[in-house]
């Protein structure tokens, strides 16, 4: 589904991406995990087409289509969803407009219809529930004044809402108690299905209890040094990332 | 300036008209070397063989205006061509209240009374008042009697047609409101034509004890259209006003927009919407003059600049000595789309008491730029996604509008303007 190759990407001159490969699957999920400032969010932002990136070699690929130089909206429209580190607040726009307008903006895009209001409506219903979130919430602005836990559900409540090909969640675990961690893992698990596939970027094992990876990378100062299973994970948690350091030194 | 100097003698205002032609001929049109007038000139619109009435009168159809009202609602509606009341796409009332002609008002003994007390009681002596004062012959009259709840919008259209090139139209408003007396009103001047169109308006309300009086101005005009709007208020003891003007559309547009508070207890509310862009040019100068105590008074206006358009926000406002506890509120938030627009923003406070709070907060931005790659990432497009951070930029002036329908029909105008259509009611 997602082809990487050999992906070079640079903010104001700088290097942060240096070469990056990286294939996933249907109905695969990875997670990606290294240490502050490796890049693993600039690798989310590369993907979801931020212009604040450059991309000086290699090229990302969705399902046969090249995205390199496609516009953000436009990828989302391919099936990409990226669930911000720091989702943004916006003021005045409430979460449910906000939903109407990406959905029906998204279908207008790919040639169908707009959503019927009621249909919308059952479907904000349901995956609200889902996502166990308020009622109250969705009238409100989006992301003003949401704790930094309310904010994290909300993006995967859009996930929910937007069922995309590709999912990237960037450190969605942070802020997050443990209840609500379970709410949002089972939130993504239930929207697994044999044609989607997840990247889960995080420093932490801890939500990979819950949601298991096919595929655990190492990222470490722009590359992937080292891939394994979900005990990889597990290791990384126990011995920390000096010794993958060391190792990729060698 | 060639004005028609007729004035009927044996009107019961002629003293009032004699005195504003004595006035218009000392001041005259005003200058940018007046501080109130620095960013604004309307050298480009004024001609040389300029004239204040109509020589002919033109008809419309109702079908091809029907989109310049809020034909949602029931309303009572008041409308003129060129200057010139038009009976057929109006509908007036005398039962329990007045919504008729300013002619019928000056000229009708029953409103005698009226007109003394009210008639240019609180307009300013500036010269382009006084050029309205002394030849407007037109124009809305309103009259809510202590007490009357009005059930339905009252709409006030000025349409000019363009026919006539040099026309500078005078229309003239007066509207009163008696106490307990509760009223909206929706104003718009309308041009048909693309040929330049230039309305010097002047517009007195009167709020007395406990009143309410909800006026919303839609300036959406062509682009050749401009606009001097003149608005005087002044207000009783308990009352509540507000003015919200959403400038969209038009060559010029001046707005002043002038709170006299005269007794305890009340509250004045101005708001605006402008986006700008084409050359535009909206200036919104506003006064709040705090004379009694205990009052407040909000303003909050949002303003949105793009290509070579400018805006001009003057927010004054002044606390009298007698004037303690008063809470006066200024908020002028402006964006700049790209670097040919421009915003000149001041805040005057003359505060004379001493135990007042007044605040007054300008800003001025650009498109958030995080925010927009947000959207995007949703899959709304960079059009859309810009319009929708407008109008979230926008909302509480949009979201502080009463009239449901009307609420929707500004939100179509916007947009309309930002060319888009966005799949949701604000
Ligand atoms: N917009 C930016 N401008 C400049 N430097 C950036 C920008 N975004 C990220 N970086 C730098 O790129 C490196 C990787 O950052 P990031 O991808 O956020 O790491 P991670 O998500 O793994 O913590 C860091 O050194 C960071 O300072
Ligand atoms: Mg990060």
């Amino acid at each position: 589904m997602l082809k990487i190759k050999n992906l070079h990407a640079s903010v104001e001159g700088k290097e942060i991406l240096k070469g990056i490969n990286l294939e996933v699957n249907p109905g695969e999920v990875h997670a990606i995990m290294g240490p502050n400032g490796s890049g693993k969010s600039t690798l989310a932002s590369v993907i979801a087409g931020n212009e604040d990136f450059e991309i000086t070699d290699g090229s990302i690929e969705l399902e046969g289509e090249e995205l390199n130089e496609m516009a953000p909206e436009e990828r989302a429209h391919q099936g990409v969803f990226l669930s911000f580190q720091y989702p943004v607040e916006i003021p005045g726009v409430t979460v449910t407009n906000f939903m109407k307008t990406a959905i029906n903006e998204t279908r207008k895009a790919r040639g169908q219809e707009e959503m019927p209001a009621n249909e919308m409506l059952k479907k904000i219903r349901e995956k609200s529930e889902l996502l166990e979130i308020d009622r109250k919430f969705l009238s409100r602005s989006l992301n003003e004044g949401f704790s930094g836990g309310e904010k994290k559900r909300n993006e995967i409540f859009q996930l929910a809402m937007m069922e995309p090909k590709l999912a990237i969640l960037d450190e969605t675990d942070s802020g997050l108690d443990i209840d609500a961690l379970k709410i949002v893992a089972n939130g993504v698990n239930r929207l697994k299905t044999d044609k989607n596939a997840t990247i889960v970027i995080t420093h932490y094992q801890r939500l990979l209890d819950y949601i298991i990876p096919d595929h655990v990378h190492v990222l470490l100062n722009g590359k992937i040094v080292k891939s394994g299973g979900k005990e990889l994970a597990l290791e990384l948690e126990e011995k920390g990332y000096d010794w993958i350091k060391q190792e990729a030194a060698v | 300036m060639a004005f028609e100097n007729t004035v009927d003698v044996n009107h019961p205002v002629h003293e009032v008209r004699s005195e504003a032609i004595k006035n218009f001929e000392n001041l005259g049109f005003p200058s940018k070397k007046m501080e109130e007038w620095k960013y604004t000139s309307l050298k480009s619109l004024l001609k040389s063989d300029m004239s204040v009435f109509p020589k002919k009168e033109s008809n419309l159809d109702y079908k091809d205006v029907k989109q310049y009202f809020i034909h949602e609602i029931e309303s009572y509606k008041i409308v003129f061509i060129d200057g010139v009341y038009s009976s057929h796409l109006s509908e007036t009332s005398h039962e329990g209240l007045d919504v008729c002609l300013m002619s019928a008002a000056l000229s009708k003994p029953k409103y005698r009374l009226l007109i003394e007390n009210y008639f240019n009681k609180i307009a300013v002596r500036d010269g382009l008042t006084s050029l309205n004062t002394a030849f407007s012959k037109e124009g809305a009259f309103i009259n809510i009697p202590r007490g009357v709840v009005v059930e339905k919008p009252i709409q006030i259209l000025h349409f000019s047609t363009g026919m006539e090139s040099s026309l500078m139209t005078q229309p003239r408003n007066l509207i009163v409101v008696g106490e307990n007396a509760h009223v909206q009103i929706i104003e718009r001047h309308q041009s048909l034509t693309d040929n330049p169109t230039l309305t010097n308006s002047v517009t007195e309300i009167f709020a007395n004890k406990r009143g309410i009086v909800d006026y919303y101005k839609i300036q959406n005009d062509k682009d050749a259209a401009s606009l001097i709007d003149n608005t005087y208020i002044s207000q009783q003891r308990n009352s509540h006003v507000s003015v919200h003007t959403f400038s969209l559309g038009g060559k010029l547009t001046r707005n002043n927009l002038q709170f006299f508070q005269k007794g305890e207890y009340l509250d004045s509310t101005l708001k605006g919407i402008t986006i700008t862009d084409k050359k535009q040019h909206v200036d919104h100068s506003t006064l709040v003059h705090h004379a009694q105590p205990n009052c407040e008074s909000h303003q909050d206006y949002k303003g949105i600049y793009a290509d070579k358009s400018t805006g001009v926000f003057n927010g004054r406002i002044v606390v009298e000595k007698e004037a303690q506890k008063t809470n006066g509120f200024q908020q002028s938030n402006n964006i700049l789309l790209d670097d040919t627009a421009t915003i000149n923003a001041k805040p005057q406070l003359e505060i004379f008491a001493d135990d007042v709070r007044c605040s007054h907060g300008c800003t001025i931005g650009q498109l958030d730029d995080e925010a927009l790659l947000y959207l995007r990432s949703r899959g709304i497009p960079k059009k859309e996604a810009t319009a929708l951070l407008m109008f979230g930029f926008a909302n509480n002036v949009l979201e502080s509008v009463k009239i449901p329908e009307l609420k929707q029909r500004i939100t179509r105008l916007i947009a309309d303007k930002l060319g888009v259509n966005l799949g949701f009611d604000l």
